[in-house]
């Protein structure tokens, strides 16, 4: 098997003594898509957090590409390939959506010690930025003030920024929360053509979504992983139906 | 930290048509002013107010770097004006009044300063930051009433004003107020290319949302650090240009209240649009001249041990004054002269 593009080995967090992430091993191949699903306080937001460096971790370790990368901070992380949008809307409301992007794609590209020439003005960094927000739909709503962009649009938005980012691994924590069937098809889409291009972890409600998007699925229950296998194996698992998926519709 | 600032972010052409006349307007009438005030009668007096305004006007907009564009309420900022001032005033004393050796210094030391106690503050947030801020400002101050060779307590007298390439040119109020004009000038460029630039943007970024800053990326302690020295060498060039101007040093100049002025100058003019902190300074600095005055026409009905106490007392008009002012024009005077260009 060729080597895992993340790799999550015995990771642990607890409060106390409330265990929010008990032992997850994780492996995930580049280029596919890999679902974590759960009831609500499984711990998936918190693992998500884990993996980006926004919680240190309590033992264990992230391993991405080869490099393990349990200790470094978020900022280092991204710098490594490893991106993130977050389940509650986390943007620059003052800032037009092209700059939000704009300032991700100047994050990677060349130094922000630079005090004289206007940023606004710089056309590598805004074009790269235009081609994000197409990429996700938000073309037409470049100069927007993303504080004013609809709830779906901010979605979008976040995934755009994400995206300028140039990931090697995109961690997403629910995109499709809160959207509406318009907004979600549209998301569902960019993340269908993002898929080749990447490798993607994804946290998510949306079962639709979820099982025609994902390659593989784990079932997180109690800070455990509890199952991980093919869409198809994962609903027919009897452990994971009466844990989970007993009720609800798939 | 993560509000919805009114003023002074978006995009750039929102910005350019924000930015408006009242930048133009406000220089133009730096400028005008000393022609004018030879007609006044009073020239000394008009220089040397509108010099004082300028000084504030340059501390001040060198705090609403940190303060309105990076959101960071930084309340020791007097320190600086005391490092500058300090410098003029120790040089001087020992013989070197060259401002080419002067300026150099106090920046310098100003920029160590920053340097040092910004790296710590800066590993606090929120109400910490603000407390070990003035910390620092206290430390600075008490560490000035010690030095009793220069004046301890009581400060000293400079004697002489900083020299130019050896020649005593600022000696002459007019030329030292077009000194500071032109200081005030060069620096609002300065600041204006900062805030725009990959830097400034940044900077800005961090204000409205360091978690998201960080998620793609960015350090925003390495950006804060390096704007909080900026701004600290501008507030030592301001206390450069004051210890020069009231040729007198003293502890005053950094007490916590000196700090604690010049973030109301900053609230007062509108946060996060660099000229409108040199409007909150002029305001702040000429309601405090001309309030008593005032207050002594205004109470011509009264009778005279009253109207002598009204006028005494000004500040309890001034203190609510001021609060109202900010309570009531949100986004301080700039967020006022900007409704009324819609309305």
């Amino acid at each position: 098997m060729a080597e895992p593009m993340l790799e999550l080995r015995h990771l642990k967090k607890a409060y106390g003594a409330l265990v929010v992430t008990d032992d997850v091993s994780l492996s995930v191949q580049k280029g596919t898509l890999h679902a974590i699903i759960g009831p609500n306080g499984a711990g998936k937001t918190t693992l998500i957090h884990q993996m980006s460096g926004l919680l240190p971790s309590g033992s264990g370790e992230v391993v991405l590409d080869g490099d393990t990368i349990t200790r470094l901070p978020m900022h280092e992380r991204v710098r490594r390939g490893l991106a993130r949008s977050f389940q509650i809307t986390s943007i620059l409301p003052g800032f037009s959506a092209l700059e939000n992007v704009a300032m991700a794609v100047q994050a990677r590209s060349g130094s922000s010690f630079r005090f004289f020439a206007n940023a606004s003005r710089e056309q590598a960094l805004n074009e790269e930025a235009t081609s994000c927000l197409t990429t996700v739909g938000l073309g037409e709503r470049a100069g927007v003030p993303a504080g004013l962009l609809s709830h779906g649009e901010k979605r979008q938005l976040e995934l755009a920024i994400a995206l300028a980012t140039r990931p090697k691994v995109l961690l997403l924590d629910e995109p499709l929360a809160g959207t509406g069937h318009d907004d979600s098809q549209r998301v569902v889409e960019t993340l269908r053509s993002l898929k080749e291009r990447m490798t993607i972890i994804l946290i998510e409600h949306d079962m639709d979504a979820v099982f025609s998007l994902a390659d593989r699925v784990s079932v997180l229950v109690y800070g455990r992983v509890i199952a991980t296998d093919t869409p198809a194996g994962i609903r027919a698992n009897p452990e994971v139906r009466a844990a989970y998926l007993g009720d609800e519709v798939i | 930290m993560t509000a919805r600032a009114p003023s002074g972010s978006g995009t750039q052409t929102r910005f350019g048509r924000r930015l408006g006349l009242a930048p133009f307007l406000l220089f133009a009438a730096f400028a005008v002013a000393p022609f004018l005030a030879a007609f006044s009668g009073a020239e000394g007096y008009v220089l040397s107010l509108l010099t004082r305004v300028m000084i504030f006007g340059l501390a001040a907009m060198s705090l609403d770097l940190i303060l309105g564009y990076g959101a960071l309420v930084s309340f020791g900022h007097a320190a600086f004006l005391g490092i500058g001032a300090y410098a003029v005033g120790i040089l001087a004393s020992q013989g070197s009044a060259e401002i080419l050796i002067q300026v150099p210094v106090a920046l310098a030391a100003s920029a160590l300063f920053a340097l040092v106690t910004g790296a710590i503050s800066l590993r606090t947030k929120g109400v910490y930051f603000i407390m070990i801020t003035l910390a620092f400002g206290q430390m600075l101050f008490f560490l000035a009433t010690s030095l009793a060779a220069y004046g301890g307590d009581d400060g000293m007298t400079v004697p002489e004003r900083s020299r130019l390439f050896g020649s005593r040119l600022l000696e002459s109020d007019l030329a030292f107020y077009w000194a500071c004009f032109l200081c005030l000038l060069a620096l609002y460029g300065l600041l204006r290319a900062i805030v725009g630039s990959r830097f400034g943007r940044v900077l800005r970024g961090t204000r409205e949302n360091p978690v998201r800053m960080e998620s793609i990326g960015y350090h925003p302690f390495r950006y804060q650090l390096a704007a909080y020295v900026i701004s600290g060498m501008m507030a030592g060039l301001a206390g450069c240009l004051m210890a020069n101007q009231t040729e007198f040093i003293s502890p005053a100049y950094m007490t916590w209240q000196r700090s604690g002025e010049l973030i109301f100058m900053v609230v007062l003019g509108g946060l996060g649009s660099l000229h409108g902190a040199i409007i909150g300074a002029a305001a702040f600095l000429l309601l405090e001249e001309f309030l008593p005055e005032f207050l002594h026409a205004a109470g011509f009905l009264l009778q005279d041990d009253m109207r002598t106490r009204l006028v005494e007392n000004w500040k309890m008009i001034f203190g609510p004054l001021l609060i109202l002012i900010v309570l009531f024009a949100r986004g301080g005077i700039m967020g006022l002269l900007r409704r009324g260009d819609h309305g």
